[in-house]
């Protein structure tokens, strides 16, 4: 689930961006990584950042198409080994 | 999305196995977690997906089924217990991949707001009453879904 962390200066883009919450999908299959992303961006506030882990291998293709649905920005998509991890941040008008 | 209005995806749910379920209900799913609005029309055999009992006990039969990775000559699927054994497989590689069942899928639907329209004209055709559907289902009739559906920007019969 949903844990908000400390307020941190965000490494992808350098700018502070207030919270940051980690969602751990790692296991789970279309459409729960996406659905459990909605429900947790949901929480945010603007400028907040969401972290998710997936293993799904439809998630490298579903996250972009999720952040361009929902209109937040997209801002890195990494492969580690099995695990992707996806860096969501909520936009002032979202 | 720069649309004024969410986008909109109409579906008729026309399938009553276990298999047939999940396609429209991951589809809204996914949908409403995009900011899409979503209808679901359940007409014939897809009514049991919201008849309150039959949700929890749809089938999958293996005959006339070939992609059913049965080792047996699919004409042995008319055997006695043959779809009860293809349907508790079935039901067991969906909990082994960690998919949520039909039921938990109809809350997921109506916490996202979802619309399950329960075609009026299946339930007098099969003796369905409102009382056997599940919370949160629609009765209504192909007028008033239409009527969802022309400000669709997907629609799909699955």
């Amino acid at each position: 689930m949903t844990r908000p962390t400390d307020t941190h200066t965000d490494t992808h883009t350098g700018t502070h961006t207030g919270t940051q919450a980690d969602l751990d999908c790692k296991g789970l299959l279309c459409p729960l990584p996406v659905y459990r992303a909605g429900q947790a961006m949901a929480k945010l506030a603007a400028g907040d950042v969401l972290r998710v882990e997936c293993t799904d291998p439809g998630s490298l293709a579903d996250f972009p198409a999720f952040a361009r649905q929902r209109g937040y920005t997209l801002l890195s998509a990494e492969t580690h080994g099995d695990v992707q991890i996806f860096y969501l941040r909520k936009e002032g008008d979202r | 999305m720069t649309a004024e209005r969410p986008r909109r995806l109409a579906l008729v749910a026309s399938k009553g196995t276990l298999d047939g379920a999940y396609p429209p209900l991951i589809l809204a799913a996914t949908a409403a977690s995009l900011g899409w609005e979503v209808g679901i029309f359940f007409t014939f055999y897809g009514l049991d997906i919201l008849h309150r009992k039959k949700h929890r006990r749809l089938k999958v039969p293996p005959l006339g089924n070939p992609a059913m990775p049965v080792p047996l000559p699919n004409l042995l699927g008319v055997l006695p217990g043959m779809t009860a054994a293809a349907t508790a497989m079935m039901r067991r590689w969906i909990k082994d991949a960690g998919l949520p069942d039909v039921a938990t899928f109809l809350d997921m639907a109506r916490e996202s707001g979802v619309r399950l329209y329960a075609c009026s004209t299946t339930m007098g055709v099969m003796g369905i009453e409102a009382g056997d559907l599940v919370d949160g289902a629609t009765i209504a009739g192909a007028a008033a879904f239409l009527d969802f559906a022309a400000e669709a920007d997907v629609s799909m019969f699955v």
